[in-house]
């Protein structure tokens, strides 16, 4: 069969694109990038950390969720460029030492997680909601984590999951994870 | 039973799959990466109907970036511009001169990367003449109607088939003598998996030839053959990989276009193609769920008996019938519709027509046609007791098909493995306080307050299937399980399903470590790789634990029939001397006198008996000799605001019974998410087509998962009644709660606004609908 | 799904940004929290040749008061609207929106001013800010101007922002006593665009009676609209059950929506009616002390 093809090409304007320095999961990054590069691309493509699923266009899933400077952004929805001189945290940061963060724990004990899918992102909310709310309700942890869809779980678990990382976490010695 | 070091059946071993997933190591499709990777984007029809005049690709070959444009031409010239469905109809790959649905994959880009492959899309410029499109089902069948596929022959209409069950006459005949009957026309929407993964591959042509596709499938094997009828490739020259699966729901079973797309761009490329889709692709083309227009009629003596149930339905396919039914029931299993009720008469007839949306028919989470089965029964059963004036309740007590009958013959052919319908009913109501809840509404209707309370108390049809009746495509189906034991004991056990998050990796171990006696971390489990895996159907429709799962058991078992005379060749007794205790080949009645797996997995590798082969494994190819029948009731408790039609659901108890339970944890999960799955569409999915067929859900601002805050606060308990044909008992049950949750919901809402005269809302029950059957009525 | 290519600035200052607006007239967009915009990009609906991210512009992300306004820095997020002890106190409209616009992340991210200047009729603080009275702060290259949120709004996605413009702070009147207000928002699901949003402000004085109100509706017409019969229709009136629904009728009566997947219009107009009357009351609950 007949396909047209032609050559790559790859003539490059100015300030469409620029050199990074991120920090990802504690290691300093320097990267060049397109200007459009979606961060959820650089984490995916550029540094092979593809824990950060793409779940939808539009910034409803909530599947990129990582944390930027400690705040929870959907990476689907954040240009790569803007975190430079950031610190990005992504469920591959979660386990410290070879110790999984007590999210990781309360979601494998409470059978928060099913395909596993939404479930990157839904542990990098969790992190950033315990961190500011160390004690949620069950409301709060349901609108805590609205933000981010998932189709299996019916959330019943991915709530016991939260509260049972929170109490790990209160009878975990100050400066744990 | 097992005692918890072993982790065998009934205990909630925590998921050994949790491993990878919560450190971010899943490796789903679109985690594969190889060198020279392409990347394939598509372009997308903006009309229902249209004639493609001219499809001009240089300013999309102008794209930096961009490598090629794949047309249904280029396509046609190779034969495959069109493939068959599962239902053996026929589907565009891409079409050559028209479209048929708003959505249709047009033109294939290939590209070095997804951003160049995107501006390639954007740059396509297509002339099209667009036509009026054919969308209401019904007008589909109109005699003026425009026939869609005018590209079969002699087709002169858009009616695809006629399918019709059970006793015509005899069943008019009943509802004539019938001292009440009732009529409802139920609507039951078009709806889409949207599981949060899409759908996509990697398609890679090897040295040697070998395809090999990492593929977001739920069937690996049956894909396989497809392909290789398609391509016309031998079929060991195919390797389809189906890696983790970030949710299926039925639709992942299919074969989309995309993916014979970036197979050929990788054949004629030479470099490994990608396809990702995008949400809104996934949404507007992968196939649909339900569809289904069905009108009922259901009869009963004055004193509350029921008599005979007549059902039309018609189902509109889209362009093409692209289904996922066994092959004898193009319905799939909607005659099951009788529920869980001995009715005498009973006739069901469907009819499917073309029209201009996408195809499909699979399941959301379902095992085939039987939500709309189960939600059209249930619907019916409470307008007849309302009709009565008898409590639903109350009704469905009397008329349940008793526990004694099992195996009971349903009149429309089916036999019913096991049932205590009244049990789970009884259980619901005692946790929810049935009676109570009932004072409270008698209450709140003398203040004017809107409360409901709504029951369901579906029967299940899962585990297809028995090979006389079920196949897909000729195949039939079985499911397979291999099961080797290492010389330390260990086990590598691997099947021709493949979990999507069902948690397989946990639960066929547990089943063989009860049938083996090895704890289950000494166990692997090992699915979706075919140039590894036993040939199987895959998973869907709840049929894994029903057929691999009783697979695994046969094998384990003929296993223990091997292991047994090693045994007794290490214990120097006869191989009749040696039975199965507590996980253990023991000399009868000698507890002291026994050897584990381990001993004689050592043996078999280290000192087989003469003339035995060495070695410990087993296949087995498990052809179920029956469908089983998971059931239970389901009680929804809502309240209404009245002015603005919003429904809050204060609680919802769900009672199932899918007989033995593997692992009690990952029992209740696939519950809770199944209620949410029947959840959604009852209050928020749907999609829609305007008179022009535009599609009016085409990404997640319209298609409306819920969120956490939405969702009920699900109570779930427990009756157990193991089916009698399975191995261990078990039945399956991912889609029960999708299946059996709509009509508990759409229930409690009609009874809420009984006041108003209301008998039927069809889901989903947005404020609007509440809204309007509010105020269409005059306030009581 | 990915935006199209564009060149990418980062000024750091309002000026340095207003100067690449101008330069690049209309070819330029500013990128505030992008999850309006990005989305777009993404879609394809929107493809600007220059990016002007003003995120790094310091001193644009407050929320402080003084003796006459409540002043939001552009480039604040919305989610700090419902953490704001200041705005809890004496705003509660902006922080009730605050816990309603999109998600919790999206809120992260999405800023008071792009909410404000984007335009979309779903967008939620229009409505609080014209309930409000509230002023925007303008940047151009010809200096500062200041433009009434009454007004503002000319149709979806054009306000009065030319393109070489960008909107500094959102400035809100401060309450005087007996002032209450709210904002309701009646959604699908968390994350949905209002079907309805009601914002409503209320000054009431000792005896109960209303000395004037203010009411903005999210979702409900081309722009955000303000109820201006409904609201001037309150004032001088006794706070009584009647009165509020004679007020949500003429709201109602200002409201223009389309049907959509939410409903028809006759059901969104009902709407209007019930959610002002709702809104009112919670309004003057609170300014008569409560919560
Ligand atoms: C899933 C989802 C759900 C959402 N639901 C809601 C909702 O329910 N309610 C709601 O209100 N919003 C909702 N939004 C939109 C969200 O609140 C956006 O953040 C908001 O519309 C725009 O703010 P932004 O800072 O992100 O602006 P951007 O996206 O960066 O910009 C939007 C537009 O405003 C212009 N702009 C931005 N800042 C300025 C400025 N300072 N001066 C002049 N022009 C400027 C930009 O050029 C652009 O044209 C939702 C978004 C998502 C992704
Ligand atoms: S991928 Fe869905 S929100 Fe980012
Ligand atoms: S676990 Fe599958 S989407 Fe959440």
């Amino acid at each position: 069969m007949a396909i047209d093809a032609v050559e790559v090409q790859s003539a490059m304007p100015n300030h469409r694109s620029k050199t990074i320095h991120v920090t990802v999961n504690g290691v300093p990054r320097e990267s060049h990038v397109e200007a459009r590069t979606l961060l959820v691309s650089y984490l995916r493509e550029h540094l092979k950390l593809t824990g950060t699923h793409i779940g939808c266009d539009t910034g409803h899933c909530g599947a990129c969720t990582v944390l930027v400077d400690g705040t929870p952004v959907k990476s689907c929805m954040f240009l790569a460029v803007q975190s430079d001189g950031s610190e990005v945290r992504s469920v591959e940061g979660l386990e410290t030492g070879g110790k999984l963060h007590p999210v990781q724990e309360g979601f494998h004990k409470e059978h928060g997680l099913q395909c596993g899918y939404c479930t990157p992102g839904m542990m990098m909310t969790s992190v950033a909601l315990l961190a500011a709310n160390p004690n949620p309700t069950e409301d709060e942890i349901r609108r805590g984590i609205s933000g981010n869809l998932c189709r299996c779980t019916g959330y019943v678990n991915i709530v016991k999951a939260i509260q049972s990382a929170a109490k790990e976490m209160a009878a975990a010695p100050k400066g744990g994870p | 039973m097992a005692t918890a070091p072993l982790g065998g059946i009934g205990v909630s071993v925590p998921r050994k799959e949790d491993a990878r997933f919560i450190r971010g190591k899943g490796n789903y499709v679109d985690d594969v990466q190889l060198p020279g990777m392409l990347f394939l984007d598509i372009v997308r029809s903006p009309y229902a109907y249209a004639k493609i005049l001219a499809i001009h690709k240089e300013k999309t070959l102008a794209v930096p970036g961009v490598l090629a444009v794949i047309t249904g031409k280029d396509l046609e010239a190779a034969k495959l511009s069109w493939m068959p469905t599962l239902m053996s109809d026929t589907q565009m790959v891409l079409p050559t001169d028209t479209v048929m649905f708003q959505g249709q994959e047009v033109v294939g880009v290939v590209a070095t990367d997804r951003y160049a492959a995107a501006d390639g899309v954007a740059a396509m410029e297509i002339d099209y003449e667009p036509m009026t499109p054919v969308i209401d089902p019904f007008k589909a069948l109109d005699p003026g109607a425009p026939v869609l596929r005018t590209d079969k022959p002699g087709r002169k209409d858009n009616h695809i088939w006629h399918w019709e069950v059970g006793d015509k006459d005899g069943t008019a005949q009943a509802l004539k003598e019938s001292d009440v009957v009732i009529k409802e026309k139920i609507y039951i929407p078009r709806i889409h998996v949207s599981s949060i993964e899409t759908c996509g591959c990697v398609a890679q042509v090897d040295s040697m030839g070998k395809l090999t596709v990492w593929l977001t499938t739920q069937a690996p094997h049956a894909i396989r053959t497809v392909f290789a009828l398609v391509s016309g490739l031998p079929e060991n020259q195919i390797r389809i990989i189906s890696p983790d699966i970030g949710g299926g729901f039925g639709g992942k079973v299919p074969v989309y276009p995309g993916y014979v797309i970036a197979v050929v761009a990788a054949l004629t490329t030479g470099h490994p193609v990608k396809f990702i889709e995008d949400r809104t692709g996934n949404l507007t083309s992968d196939s649909f769920a339900r569809d289904y227009h069905i009108e009922a009629e259901i009869g009963a003596t004055k004193d509350g008996r029921l008599t005979a149930l007549r059902v039309k339905t018609l189902a509109d396919h889209g362009y093409t019938d692209a289904a996922a039914n066994p092959s004898k029931f193009p319905a799939g299993m909607f005659h099951v519709i009788t529920g869980s009720y001995p009715f005498k008469k009973a006739f069901v007839e469907v009819d499917a027509v073309y029209t201009n949306k996408p195809p499909g028919g699979i399941a959301y989470r379902c095992s085939f046609r039987v939500t709309e089965a189960v939600h059209a029964i249930e619907r019916l059963i409470d307008i007849l007791a309302h009709q009565l004036k008898m409590d639903p309740a109350e009704f469905r007590l009397k008329n349940f098909i008793p526990p004694e009958a099992f195996p009971f013959p349903s009149v429309l052919g089916w036999t019913y493995d096991s049932g205590n319908y009244a049990g789970a009913l009884k259980k619901a109501m005692e946790i929810i306080d049935y009676a109570g809840l009932r004072k409270e509404q008698v209450e709140k209707r003398k203040r004017g307050e809107l409360m409901g309370i709504g029951i369901s108390s579906f029967t299940e049809i899962v585990g297809a299937g028995p090979s006389k009746d079920f196949d897909i495509l000729g195949i039939k189906m079985f499911d397979s399980a291999e099961v080797r034991i290492h010389p330390t004991g260990k086990v590598l056990a691997r099947f021709g399903t493949k979990s999507q998050g069902q948690g397989h990796e946990t639960t066929y171990a547990q089943i063989l470590a009860e049938e083996l006696g090895i704890p289950v971390e000494g166990i692997s489990v090992e699915e979706g790789d075919t140039d590894t895996a036993p040939y199987g159907l895959g998973t869907y429709a709840s049929r894994s634990t029903p057929t691999a799962g009783a697979a695994a058991v046969i094998a384990a078992r003929k296993i223990r029939e091997k292991g047994a005379k090693i045994a007794a060749h290490l214990l120097e007794v006869s191989p009749d001397d040696i039975e199965w205790v507590d996980h253990k080949f023991q000399v009868k009645g000698v507890p002291g006198k026994s050897k584990t797996m381990a001993d004689v997995a050592f043996a078999a590798y280290t000192n087989h008996p003469q003339g035995m082969e060495a070695g410990l494994e087993a296949v087995d190819y498990y052809d179920p000799p029956n469908m089983t029948y998971p059931f239970g009731s389901y009680i929804a408790v809502v309240d209404i605001d009245k002015e603005t039609g919003q429904i809050k659901t204060r609680r919802f108890v769900a009672v199932d019974d899918c007989g033995t339970i593997i692992n009690p944890m990952i029992v209740d999960g696939q519950i809770h998410g199944g209620l949410t799955m029947g959840f959604a569409p009852s209050m928020l999915e749907e999609i829609q087509y305007d008179a022009d067929g535009n599609n009016k859900a085409t990404s997640f601002l319209e298609y409306l998962l819920p969120t956490a805050v939405e969702t009920p606060h699900w109570e779930t308990a427990k009756t157990t009644t193991p089916s009698p044909h399975h191995p261990i008992g078990a039945k399956g049950v991912g889609e029960s709660a999708t299946v059996g949750a709509p009509p508990a919901f759409v229930n409690a809402v009609v009874d809420a606004l009984e006041p108003y005269g209301v008998t039927n809302i069809d889901i989903p029950l947005s404020s609007y609908k509440i809204w309007q059957a509010i105020h269409s009525k005059d306030p009581p | 799904m990915y935006p199209p290519n564009f060149e990418y600035y980062v000024p750091s200052t309002v000026e340095e940004a207003v100067g690449l607006l101008d330069q690049h007239q209309g070819d330029a967009k500013i990128l505030a929290g992008g999850q309006s915009l990005i989305a777009m990009m993404k879609l394809r609906l929107a493809q600007p040749a220059i990016l002007v991210d003003i995120n790094r512009i310091p001193n644009l992300a407050y929320v402080r008061e003084d003796d006459k306004f409540l002043r939001i820095g552009a480039t604040t997020r919305t989610a700090e609207l419902s953490r704001s002890t200041i705005v809890q106190a004496r705003y509660p409209i902006l922080s009730d929106a605050g816990r309603e616009i999109a998600d919790p992340i999206v809120r992260n991210r999405g800023t008071v001013g792009g909410n404000v200047s984007h335009g979309d009729p779903g967008n939620d603080l229009p409505a609080c800010l014209l309930a409000m009275g509230a002023e925007f702060e303008i940047h151009g290259p010809k200096g500062i101007r200041t433009l009434p949120a009454r007004g503002f709004y000319q149709d979806t996605f054009v306000t009065s922002v030319a393109t070489n413009e960008m909107m500094t702070e959102i400035r809100v009147p401060r309450p005087g006593a007996g002032t209450g207000s709210a904002y309701s928002k009646m959604e699908r699901k968390v994350g949905d665009f209002a079907t309805v949003g009601v914002g409503a402000r209320v000054v009431v004085d000792s005896s109960g009676k209303i000395l004037n109100a203010g009411i903005g509706l999210t979702n409900v017409g081309p722009t955000a609209i303000y109820a201006t019969a409904a609201s001037d229709f309150l004032a001088g009136k006794t706070d009584s059950d009647a009165v509020l629904a004679q007020a949500a009728v003429l709201a109602r009566d200002a409201s223009a929506p389309s049907p959509d997947n939410r409903g028809p219009v006759d059901f969104k107009k009902d709407m209007v009616r019930i959610w002002t009357r709702r809104t009112l009351r919670k309004a003057l609950d609170r300014a008569k002390g409560g919560k």
